[in-house]
């Protein structure tokens, strides 16, 4: 489904979606956080971005690895080591592989769930990027048996509506949760991040 | 924006230099990383390690040296260090006593210190951590992350730093950090915001003749603003909301009056003047004060009062020997 040469150009074009959304990702962080989502998140895919052409040749398990560190190292603030967090935990169910399926896929996504809940202590429901992610994974289960395209269309367009439910949410995670009841009717950025970053892997995989 | 800066982006980096030439004496900078140890490396105590984000000078680099903290990382401006700079600090001043790591409550400095932590365990080098959480302005509830830490962990600096001079174990060091953490309580306000530099803008606007109550130490808000009250009713305030949260009556305390960077010292002494009043009426001793810029938001013009409870222990470590940049005793 996904090879290792197809896994670099899907994080370059990560890395790209996510510069294109800097202002917007840090826009949303701006009522409810403290104004830098787009800006951390654009500065370590940035670096990400020149760790590729070292990987050309390395498995999924390393490259993903290397993104991971690199984010942690590069980002800081919360975002840094969730998504960093993730990357490595997704590592770890593909060592030594030259590509991956959607069993493996959907293995990666499900520890990269259970590594952000256990490092930012959360659960879905407090307005987090839980809160795309654990509908992605939901989606990818309830179309077992369909088209890899077909399954990732679908785990997209449930995170979309995530994201789109955190707005009615009551934040208890992180900077926004000492807003309370004032954190309602804005939408979570890590949610937005993760939501754009899973509509990449979606489109690449729609392609091929 | 106006500083004294030359390139935005080399702010932190400059600063660092800055203060390690500055104290040759108590600290030196770790090549290659955005971390301070102590001149000379101990190694025959537990090490204390803490740090933060930048622009809360003189935290956390001043207070590297004898009797405090053996390492302090800095990120970059009001950002969490990453788990690699503050590993690096962990595996630079380690002991086979041990490492204890000081982090500010605030959910991207605990989940970076945690990272670091784990990967130091990995390499065999046993940490310990706690968390300080001394402000009273944020509600401590189910729905939030929990209170902040703020000018109160300066104390947890300097009395598990003497703990840990004396050769105490790490179990000893992280207990008495502990039952600092316990006892310590602080609330702030601010009249003016600050500028992250690499913002450009300030992070908060304030009319005139308004106050923020209740403020965090990067500007962030607090419980509310209210108009710009006589200095006097400004600390009947603070000081309510803190000698409610905890029983203070009877008891000896340490009082620290914090500037968050802006605030003349003119204005911290009239502040202490009042605190020290009001406690004196409310039978509370005062055992020890200090006033000045102990943990800043750069040049916010913004104070907070944290009281220490003490018992004869946290008195005597209190009074211990304490040699670094910012604190001396």
């Amino acid at each position: 489904m996904i090879t290792t040469a197809q896994a670099i150009r899907i994080i370059e074009e990560m890395a790209s979606i996510i510069q294109q959304n800097k202002d917007y990702l840090t826009e949303l962080d701006m009522p409810i956080g403290d104004s830098d989502h787009g800006i951390n998140l654009a500065r370590g895919f940035q670096a990400v971005t020149t760790k590729l052409p070292a990987l050309a040749d390395k498995d999924m398990g390393t490259i993903l690895k290397t993104v991971g560190m690199t984010l942690v190292s590069t980002v800081g603030g919360a975002s840094g080591p969730l998504y960093g967090t993730a990357f490595m935990r997704a590592s770890m169910k593909v060592p030594g592989k030259a590509e991956v399926d959607m069993v493996d896929f959907m293995a990666m996504l499900e520890a990269a769930i259970d590594g952000v809940k256990i490092r930012g202590k959360s659960i879905p429901g407090e307005k987090t990027m839980l809160d795309a992610m654990v509908p992605a994974m939901e989606a990818l289960r309830a179309a077992e048996g369909q088209s890899p395209a077909q399954m990732l269309a679908a785990a997209h367009a449930a995170a979309q509506v995530g994201v789109e439910k955190t707005k009615a949410m009551v934040a208890t995670k992180g900077r926004a949760s000492y807003l309370g009841e004032r954190s309602i009717g804005h939408q979570d950025p890590g949610a937005t991040s993760f939501t754009l970053l899973l509509g990449v892997v979606a489109s690449a995989v729609q392609e091929g | 924006m106006k500083k004294f800066i030359n390139q935005v982006e080399n702010v932190e980096q400059e600063m660092l230099e800055g203060i390690a030439k500055a104290h040759p004496g108590h600290l030196k900078r770790l090549p290659g990383y955005d971390v301070l140890v102590r001149a000379e490396k101990k190694t025959d105590k537990v090490a204390l390690v803490s740090g933060g984000g930048s622009g809360h000078e003189p935290a956390h680099g001043g207070f590297v040296g004898k009797g405090m903290l053996d390492a302090a990382v800095a990120g970059a401006v009001f950002t969490s260090p990453t788990p690699d700079q503050i590993e690096a600090a962990i595996r630079e001043v380690a002991t086979p006593a041990g490492v204890l790591l000081i982090i500010k409550n605030y959910t991207g400095d605990v989940m970076n210190f945690e990272m670091a932590a784990e990967m130091a365990a990995m390499d065999g080098i046993p940490c310990a951590q706690v968390i300080t959480n001394d402000d009273v302005a944020v509600q401590d509830s189910l729905y939030t992350t929990g209170r902040r830490g703020v000018a109160g962990t300066i104390f947890v600096h300097k009395i598990a730093g003497a703990r840990a001079e004396q050769g105490a174990s790490l179990e000893e060091v992280q207990a008495v950090a502990e039952k600092v953490i316990a006892n310590v309580r602080t609330m702030g306000a601010a009249i003016t915001p600050c500028t992250v530099p690499a913002a450009g803008k300030p992070g908060f606007e304030l009319p005139e003749d308004e106050m923020e109550v209740g403020i965090g130490i990067h500007g962030e808000p607090g419980t509310h603003r209210e108009k710009l009250a006589p200095a006097d009713a400004i600390v009947d305030h603070l000081l309510e909301k803190i000698l409610a949260d905890i029983d203070y009556s009877g008891s000896e305390v340490a009082v620290l009056i914090n500037g968050s960077g802006a605030t003349p010292l003119m204005e911290l002494y009239i502040i202490n003047n009042h605190v020290a009043d009001v406690l004196a009426a409310r039978g509370i001793r005062v055992y020890k004060t200090l006033v000045g810029n102990y943990m800043t938001s750069i040049e916010m013009a913004g104070f907070s009062i944290s009281l220490l409870r003490l018992d004869e222990e946290l008195k005597a470590l209190l009074d211990a020997p304490a040699d670094t940049p910012a604190y001396k005793s």
